[in-house]
């Protein structure tokens, strides 16, 4: 019986996932080996990346994240003051921000952001052969580039997210007071409402959200093909996949946390 | 001992071979010159020597250690330690000047305070005449320049063999004759091994002791060796009709005339 050939797409799919479990087996040998090849990650590359991807992206998130909680104001001001609820707003923005939108938007700032030019970055050492120089010179890529990256972006997440959720209130704040109330009242109604437990939560998703768009920024680097257009379609592919994971991420943490009882 | 012992060498990209029975010896302190056309799996086999790309049969042997097969790993890193490669594009990291290219090797291989690696990288700068450039980076300089700079950082950690994969590639003829100058150099000097890339003529007759010609079409179904000798020696003698049209092409404003 003559053998079928496989689609080209499926035999693509199947070389991105084959890719992407070889990935993940590099990081984890690359942690592993990690004592023995300290030299190779450098403190200096987590402190670059991590001004790069936390400090330069700090006006964008401040920015983002006020007209975020701004908008949740308003929009849910409108059907709540119907029933003489508006005072409510405090509680439904913050928890919003401090569990699910201030990660989640974070992460997807940090995606278009930073996931994309680590894929950039890494796809183009990958094109002009620096790739193939590190590995001629007995140097791990993953750990003296990927790793440093993941660890900035693991660091920063959290800090961009609590900057996030800050600006968020103070928008959120901006419009309560425009409606009448007093900050002492509205800042009771957020310390009713959320807890340090949504903060914590919200805090640690962010982390791990970082350290995965990092992962799949720098894996969108180093798979990066040959031709003028490769490095345009990883740094696609990173942001794509950054976005995805985040979101199929998140849906995770909600079932975990509803399972804690959080 | 050979440095490098290469023996029944082949590899095939799916149902493409691309060479097969490729098998050579270099001697220490030899330059030779891997050469032919474009396409025959020069580059190919060059990433197969220097453990970028396993080879689908065959075995490679650098000082006496074989680099290739199973559990081969750890003769392979040791391997790395005593040969230096410079890539065609130079392969120099753009976020790292002139001096921090060198210096990278040697801060990751070795002891040496932070002052010392610097004396050392500027002294291997100076060795190939970039010691104003220092400071500069990958982007600001030339081509001849980029590859003078990616010579001196394989050669930062004094390895007794380099690999040179097309060093005059795109360069005018005095800066090509310049890096010939620096190969011949080094391999007076110090004694060094080289295996160069390359398909320049005037190259391949100034600084070649032996030379491995190849050919995409040496069998019927895949490329492989059609000629090995000293150059000069395959210039003057050899009657293969493809080692002839190589060596005895004359200029197109020559056959014009």
């Amino acid at each position: 019986m003559p053998g079928r050939r496989i689609s080209p797409r499926l035999a693509a799919a199947f070389a991105a996932a084959t890719g992407g479990l070889v990935f993940i087996g590099a990081l984890v040998t690359a942690l592993v080996r990690l004592p023995a090849n300290r030299r190779q990650f450098r403190l200096s590359d987590v402190a670059r990346e991590a001004e790069q991807a936390g400090f330069r992206a700090l006006p964008l998130v401040l920015l983002l994240g006020a007209l975020i909680g701004l908008i949740l104001a308003f929009q849910s001001a409108i059907p709540m003051r119907r029933f003489g609820a508006d005072i409510f707003v405090a509680n439904l923005v913050s928890v919003s921000l401090l569990r699910e939108l201030g990660p989640l938007l974070s992460a997807v700032i940090l995606s278009g952001r930073t996931g994309s030019a680590f894929a950039a970055e890494l796809g183009t050492m990958k094109v002009n052969q620096e790739l193939d120089a590190l590995e001629v010179m007995g140097l791990d890529p993953v750990t003296l580039l990927v790793l440093p990256r993941m660890a900035a972006t693991l660091l920063v997440t959290p800090v961009l997210t609590l900057m996030m959720d800050a600006a968020g209130l103070i928008g959120m704040t901006l419009v309560m007071v425009g409606f009448g109330y007093s900050e002492p009242a509205i800042q009771a109604q957020v310390q009713q409402a959320a807890s340090a437990a949504d903060l914590a939560g919200g805090l640690a998703k962010a982390a791990v959200f970082g350290a995965v768009v990092a992962a799949i920024g720098c894996r969108a680097g180093l798979a990066t093909g040959n031709g003028p257009r490769a490095v345009g379609l990883a740094a696609t592919a990173a942001v794509v996949g950054g976005i995805v994971a985040t979101i199929l991420l998140d849906g995770a943490f909600a079932m975990l946390f509803y399972r804690l009882g959080w | 001992m050979p440095i490098i012992e290469a023996s029944g060498l082949a590899q095939r990209f799916g149902d493409r071979t691309i060479f097969r029975d490729v098998s050579f010896t270099v001697a220490a302190g030899q330059v030779f010159v891997l050469l032919g056309g474009s396409g025959c799996g020069k580059s190919t086999l060059m990433r197969q020597l220097v453990g970028l790309l396993p080879p689908t049969e065959g075995e490679i042997a650098i000082a006496g250690a074989r680099i290739t097969g199973p559990g081969a790993g750890p003769a392979l890193a040791a391997a790395r330690r005593r040969f230096g490669v410079m890539f065609q594009s130079g392969a120099l990291f753009g976020s790292l000047d002139l001096l921090g290219n060198v210096m990278l090797p040697l801060e990751m291989f070795t002891d040496l305070p932070r002052p010392d690696r610097a004396a050392r990288a500027s002294a291997k700068l100076a060795e190939v005449g970039l010691a104003d450039a220092a400071g500069r980076l990958p982007a600001e300089i030339s081509g001849g320049m980029a590859k003078r700079a990616a010579i001196a950082r394989a050669l930062a950690l004094d390895p007794p063999l380099l690999f040179l994969d097309e060093p005059s590639a795109g360069l005018d003829p005095i800066t090509a004759a310049e890096l010939d100058r620096l190969i011949l150099t080094l391999r007076d000097r110090r004694g060094t091994s080289f295996v160069v890339v390359t398909h320049e003529l005037a190259s391949i007759l100034a600084i070649g002791d032996a030379c491995l010609m190849l050919d995409r079409n040496a069998w019927p179904d895949a490329g492989g060796v059609i000629a090995a000798g000293p150059p000069r020696v395959l210039k003057a003698e050899s009657r293969h009709p493809v080692v002839r049209a190589f060596f005895d092409r004359t200029p197109l404003a020559a056959e014009a005339a």
